[in-house]
């Protein structure tokens, strides 16, 4: 199949079953006959390898780029300071001195810069490792430990989204900036939850996100418990599409404890995958 | 006073359901929910607000139609692409405020000073009553920045009524992952109590997470929850721990009146008095004890 589709699969709250929807979906996906594209946008924990166990080849740093200053030229005007809105650099006493892990990367300091003494050098947050797993491609960004910055990293693992392919997107979990940058422009955001309380507040967060962000979205509910209809009531309640119900089931969290996915590994759950990917292209 | 962060990597293990019950067994403690993206404790906690104030991390540019000329250098400043051109006979230009980091750099350059650059409410932030202490909570806003600005102040605010009211203890509901809101929530905290789960994620997290609170300073501790899903992993990174120089504060099995109780709006130790409360108790005695074994610091 050539048409495109750029699916980011996300949730309000860590640890509802992000990648254990992702990695299956992308499985499935594949075994249908899709071309696929995984891209873990959760640069801070990426865990898709964990389950589709790709063979990663290349491997490049990510970097932002931050003032270099080269104190012959300055004349102390004090104009780079006040321009920067994150006290990444300041001039006092005839110095100028840099906060390079606060610098935002917006080149400000340097057009301001009355003598050019402002030149920009590259400061590394993350690396992207890209590679293959049977029929999926495979790309994830890896955080730095100690690195605040996320946003660049993710918005570069998400810009090698291709054409003619199913773009799968792991997005980091909550409802600012990072996850902000690793859904934009995706044609449809599944949204999943946990029918709990902590869940369901969270979906709610997420779903104000994604309307804020006028992206088609649908919901999957993972560790469903037949005996509580609290995540349908609260769909029903909000005009919520739910697209699957993945049970609670011992043997799912067992696979996944291990580094397995239920498509491959539980009986029962290709047909469940199946059934989502179908969900997915009738509604994207 | 100890400042104890619970924090997780991973998202989902159980680090709010964890932090209430600890709350009520500490007795009177000051509460910090640095979740501020997706805040849940007080689900558990039921405060009552005393008081809310607005937030304020940063400022965000905006364009006064009527002073603008369209000459576009804001377009062409923005690195950010919040500046959106909308093409026809005349170009207009717009500001994306979901895309805007607040740089500014817009507004500096225009020749019209037709962008205004003012601070935005990014969020609002309280201080409530609960059965186990006053507690400080915040909510970001949909699509918002600054976090980490935002749970530095709800710390900050802890931290003065823990002073003030002179209790014990500060227990700190943390964010997800390793990126600014965590590097916020866990510098300068007296100890990272590591929430985790006996899976291959939750191995390759906790090696993360730790590595950043080494980064930090902060000494470590493990909790290891539901641990008989995989007791071979839970031994795995039991051990793995200690080569790292983490203790062990405990290991939680796996129990549904976790959900129960969440269900039920009540801490896990409130709500069952089972061998999950058993494990939880055992743990925060682990933890206490090595709380006031360590060096004041
Ligand atoms: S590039 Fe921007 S954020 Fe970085 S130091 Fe210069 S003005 Fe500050
Ligand atoms: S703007 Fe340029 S000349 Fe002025 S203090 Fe900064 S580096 Fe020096
Ligand atoms: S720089 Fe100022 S005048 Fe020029 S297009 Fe932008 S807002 Fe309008
Ligand atoms: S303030 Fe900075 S990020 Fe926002 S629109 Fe202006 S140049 Fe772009």
């Amino acid at each position: 199949m050539a048409s495109s589709l750029t699916v980011a699969v996300a949730s309000g709250k860590g640890g509802t079953g992000k990648t254990t929807v992702s990695a299956n979906l992308a499985r499935a996906a594949a075994e249908a006959g899709h071309d696929v594209f995984y891209l873990d946008c959760d640069v801070e924990e990426p865990n898709g390898h964990l389950f589709l166990k790709p063979y990663l080849g290349r491997r490049y740093p990510v970097h932002i780029p931050v003032p270099f200053i080269d104190m012959e030229k300055c004349i102390s005007c004090g104009a780079c300071g006040e321009i920067c809105q994150y006290s990444a650099i300041v001039c006092i006493n005839k110095h100028v001195l840099t906060f390079e892990k606060m610098c935002h990367g917006c080149g400000g300091c340097a057009l301001v810069c009355p003598t050019g003494a402002i030149s920009e050098k590259g400061r590394e947050i993350g690396v992207v490792e890209e590679g293959r797993a049977g029929r999926i491609a495979f790309l994830h960004g890896k955080l730095n430990v100690g690195e605040a910055m996320s946003p660049p990293l993710i918005k570069e693992v998400r810009s090698a989204g291709r054409h003619g392919t199913l773009n799968i997107i792991d997005a980091p979990p909550g409802t600012s900036c990072p996850v902000i940058a690793a859904v934009k422009g995706a044609g449809f955001v599944l949204l999943v939850t946990e029918p709990t309380p902590f869940g369901l507040n969270d979906l709610g967060l997420a779903v104000e996100m994604v309307r804020t962000l006028g992206i088609p979205h649908g919901v999957v509910v993972n560790r469903h418990d037949s005996e509580n209809s609290l995540a349908r009531d609260f769909c029903r309640a909000k005009g919520l599409k739910i697209l699957a119900e993945i049970p609670d089931d011992r043997r799912v969290a067992e696979a996944y404890s291990r580094g397995d996915l239920a498509f491959s590994s539980v009986p029962g759950y290709r047909e469940r995958f199946f059934a989502l990917l179908d969900a997915v292209e009738k509604e994207a | 006073m100890k400042e104890i962060v619970v924090i997780s990597g991973k998202g989902g293990t159980g680090k709010t359901s964890l932090v209430a019950s600890l709350a009520v067994l500490a007795g009177k403690v000051v509460l910090a929910d640095c979740d501020v993206d997706a805040a849940d404790l007080h689900l558990v906690l039921a405060p009552q607000v005393k008081s809310v104030s607005g937030f304020t991390g940063g400022k965000k540019a905006n364009i006064l139609a009527d002073r603008c000329n369209g000459c576009g250098k804001c377009f062409e400043v923005c690195r950010f692409g919040a500046v959106v051109r909308q093409e026809g006979r005349r170009p207009v230009y717009l500001i994306d405020p979901i895309a805007c980091e607040g740089c500014g750099v817009c507004s500096y350059f225009c020749p019209e000073k037709a962008v205004e650059f003012k601070p935005a409410l990014n969020g609002q932030w309280y201080i409530s009553d609960t059965r186990c202490g006053p507690m400080v909570h915040a909510r970001l806003g949909v699509a918002e920045e600054n976090s980490g600005k935002l749970v530095t102040l709800v710390r900050n605010q802890a931290r003065m009524i823990a002073e003030e009211e002179g209790l014990p203890y500060i227990i700190v509901d943390g964010p997800p992952g390793i990126g600014c809101p965590v590097i916020a929530t866990i510098t300068g905290a007296d100890a990272a109590l590591v929430v985790t789960e006996p899976t291959v994620s939750g191995e390759h997290d906790l090696a993360r997470v730790a590595e950043l609170a080494g980064h930090f300073k902060v000494p470590v501790y493990l909790c290891i929850n539901k641990y008989d899903i995989n007791p071979a992993m839970a031994k795995k990174m039991e051990e793995d721990a200690l080569s790292r120089g983490i203790r062990l504060a405990g290991k939680i099995r796996y129990d549904r009146s976790v959900t129960g109780a969440q269900l039920s709006g009540a801490a896990v130790v409130e709500f069952s008095g089972g061998p999950v409360a058993g494990d939880i108790r055992n743990m925060w005695k682990e933890l206490v004890k090595y709380l006031n074994t360590s060096e004041e610091r």
